[in-house]
């Protein structure tokens, strides 16, 4: 399959620091209209608690619209990383970071940037889900009041939006008044991705989002990926190898702090570069 | 350790336990039911005539008819000892002057009694003090009277091994012979017909204001007292307390200054609270003058910095409690450290709160200490909710303890005591049982 140098050059993944590697979209992945643009760029970016480097100098473009996979054995830096993006390591207060963090060309740790208003376009969903102790609708409105939204109409409409763009729309439809903790945990799960996509972000941060779920409700949430994918730009952080595999475009692979190897999803599942990445990914240790 | 003894370690255990249980059950049994009964009887009770007549005459209750028909059916009777009385007392004019002198002070004695019972005797100038200007109101202490005019109460000093011995001998003995021996037959036969007693609920006593400092009427004014300092002190304490836990949770950094505060906090959880009520005289009457002496302002603000500690601890555990996942949500959905905690960390935060809250209200309801200098009076009028920035008020607490210790006629009310201590028991057991209601109630609404 030929490509033109352009196609090229936005399917780059790796940065300027190992401007070589160029990697590609693996054939039987379909193309994302109007993506594959660094959304996120890491420049010898750390973070670090106290004096214990967790993430170390990484450098890499995640891209716009895309499925970006991050595994590791746990205690990598996986998590860091990803809370680094919407800045929720703010809450930790030992927690600081140094290199710097681009989205869109801005800096998430610049002097004037505004969390705030960082967290509205970078949502996250956590790894066990945390609705509110609200009713169902409320957990949605919430992001949507809370920047202002007022009018009943409206929020009504923005519910059933994300509700539906979550699939779990039809299952709630009827019992939006009752409390969110009487769902599920996979109904649960999915009302979180929801209520995050209420705020109409640009980016996904999904922190093990299924690790608390039985199969059944993580093929659901694994669809969901799926559908969103080509709409936003998704990280999603994940032990379970074949999961990566499954629902994303690229991976991130992340070894005590250092970003291993970072490749097309397929590729780096039959063909990693790197050795620890093979002994990681061929079970060699966990 | 073997099996065996394992065994019989866990049993003995059990049965060490189980002991401890049923002791403390008993001992709450001994104070409890005494408390109760004693309470029940300052609204339950029978009641006599002269019960109903001031019910009548000071809160203008019952009906005239009724009292008016009772008043003539006891006339006759009470006329026949007026009768006895003024025959003894034309005897003694025709006495010599020394037997005289040793009936007068036996003959006043029984005058007294017969007052107590009856109310004043006709012919005799009206008392000033309400309570000389009725009989007795409760049959029970009529009988206890009845007894007192039957017998003289003598002691027994013959064997100086042991203490005193009491005993009685027939008042009758004394007046032998004389026009006045009649008297005590006729008063033990006739003094139901002269009282009238009947089975009376007397729900007065809770809503009706005290007459002569608690001889007879209700207890309204000190139930009225308790209920706005702890409700005065909760208008203080919880908001500021919630205030400062925010502030430890939430806001203040790991450092010197907030270990500070936060031993110091506990600390004042610990202290004795007569101190707080030297305290709350030295400084909110002396210092910064919230009032020119006793007032009900400065009792609920000395409650108030007594609960706090207490309130903060509570909330702060709530908050604490609050899963952290919370917290991350809002953040994460573009909202700000404020708006999480006003509409994510509180509500979810709620019930610890209020429970903190409630039991608190129930200290400040009944703590007594820290209003004997600030806020309390034993005897006074029952104040509107305007008067609470310059005057004092009667509480449950201390008027419990005044009653009990200062009262003149301590051993004529102890039903008031019981009744009062009975009502702040119910209070402070109300305010948990609805703390506990509310938390059920709010927690329930979390879970869905
Ligand atoms: N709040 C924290 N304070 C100090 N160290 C932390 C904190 N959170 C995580 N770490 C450390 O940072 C490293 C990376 O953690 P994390 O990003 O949570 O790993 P992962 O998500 O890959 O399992 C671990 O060694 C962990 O112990
Ligand atoms: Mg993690």
């Amino acid at each position: 399959m030929q490509m033109t140098a352009e196609e090229k050059d936005t399917n780059r993944v790796a940065t300027e620091s190992n401007a070589t590697r160029e990697i590609f979209l693996p054939p039987e992945r379909e193309r994302v209209k109007d993506g594959g643009t660094p959304h996120v760029s890491a420049k010898n970016f750390s973070v670090f608690y106290g004096n214990f480097e967790a993430v170390k100098k990484v450098n890499a473009d995640i891209l716009s619209r895309y499925v970006t996979a991050i595994i590791g054995p746990s205690g990598c830096g996986k998590s860091t990383f990803l809370r680094a993006i919407n800045r929720m390591n703010d809450l930790i207060p030992s927690c600081y970071t140094s290199g710097s963090l681009l989205f869109d060309g801005e800096d998430i740790y610049g002097r004037y940037t505004d969390e705030v208003q960082l967290r509205k376009k970078i949502g996250m969903v956590f790894q066990k889900p945390n609705p509110f102790p609200k009713s169902i609708f409320d957990n949605i409105a919430y992001g949507p009041r809370l920047h202002g939204v007022k009018d009943k109409k409206a929020l009504e409409e923005i519910v059933e939006k994300s509700l539906q763009k979550a699939a779990l729309w039809d299952e709630v439809k009827d019992r939006l008044d009752r409390n969110a903790l009487g769902l599920s945990g996979g109904q649960q799960q999915r009302l979180c991705v929801a209520r995050t996509l209420a705020v109409e972000p640009e980016i996904l941060l999904l922190d093990e989002p299924t690790s608390a779920l039985d199969p059944k409700a993580t093929a659901k949430i694994e669809d969901l990926i799926e559908e969103l994918r080509g709409s936003y730009t998704i990280l999603i952080v994940t032990h379970n190898m074949q999961q990566a595999s499954r629902v994303s475009d690229y991976t991130m692979f992340y070894y005590e702090g250092d970003l291993v190897e970072y490749a097309p999803t397929k590729q780096l599942f039959t063909n990693p570069r790197d050795q620890v990445t093979e002994d990681y990914i061929t079970g060699r240790f966990s | 350790m073997n099996l065996g003894t394992r065994k019989i370690l866990d049993r003995s255990f059990t049965a060490v336990g189980i002991t401890s249980i049923l002791l403390m059950a008993a001992a709450l049994l001994v104070v409890v039911v005494p408390i109760f009964s004693g309470g029940i009887g300052a609204i339950f009770f029978k009641g006599t005539i002269e019960h109903r007549k001031i019910q009548y005459n000071e809160f203008e209750k019952g009906s005239r008819k009724v009292i008016d028909r009772q008043i003539a059916e006891v006339t006759p009777y009470r006329q026949e000892v007026y009768r006895i009385l003024d025959a003894f007392e034309a005897d003694m004019e025709t006495m010599e002057p020394a037997e005289k002198r040793d009936y007068l002070s036996k003959y006043k004695k029984v005058r007294d009694i017969v007052a107590h019972l009856l109310g004043p005797i006709p012919g005799d100038p009206e008392p000033i003090l309400l309570r000389y200007q009725y009989g007795t109101t409760r049959w029970e202490k009529a009988e206890e009277s009845l007894h007192d005019l039957m017998f003289v109460t003598k002691w027994d000093y013959s064997n100086p091994e042991e203490m005193a011995k009491q005993y009685f001998v027939p008042r009758a003995d004394e007046f032998a012979g004389t026009a006045l021996a009649a008297l005590f037959p006729y008063m033990e036969k006739n003094l139901d017909k002269m009282l009238l007693p009947e089975q009376t609920f007397y729900w007065g006593f809770l809503t009706e204001r005290s007459l002569d400092a608690h001889i007879f009427g209700g207890i309204w004014a000190e139930i009225q007292g308790t209920f706005f300092l702890a409700v005065g002190a909760m208008l203080f304490a919880f908001p500021l307390g919630v205030i400062a836990a925010i502030y430890f949770t939430e806001y203040a950094r790991e450092n010197f200054f907030t270990s500070v505060l936060r031993s110091a906090n506990s600390t004042l959880a610990g202290v004795p609270s007569i101190v707080f009520g030297l305290f709350g005289l030295a400084f909110f009457i002396n210092t910064i003058k919230v009032s020119d002496s006793k007032s009900v302002l400065a009792g609920s603000l000395t409650l108030a910095i007594m609960i706090l500690p207490t309130i903060i601890r509570a909330a702060e555990e709530a908050i604490l409690s609050v899963p952290r996942a919370y917290k991350e949500a809002s953040m994460g959905l573009g909202s700000t450290k404020w708006r999480t905690i006003l509409t994510v960390i509180l509500p979810a935060a709620l019930p610890g709160i209020i429970t903190g809250g409630i039991i608190s209200l129930g200290r400040a309801a009944g703590e007594t200490a820290p209003i004997i200098f600030t806020a309390a009076v034993s005897v006074g009028a029952t104040i509107g909710v305007a008067d609470v920035f310059t005057q004092p008020t009667p509480a449950l607490s201390w008027n419990i303890y005044n009653l009990a210790s200062e009262h003149e006629a301590a051993n004529e009310i102890r039903h008031v005591q019981y009744g009062m201590v009975l009502s702040l028991i119910s209070i402070v057991l109300l305010l948990n049982l609805s703390a506990i209601l509310l938390r059920a109630h709010v927690s329930k609404k979390l879970k869905g």
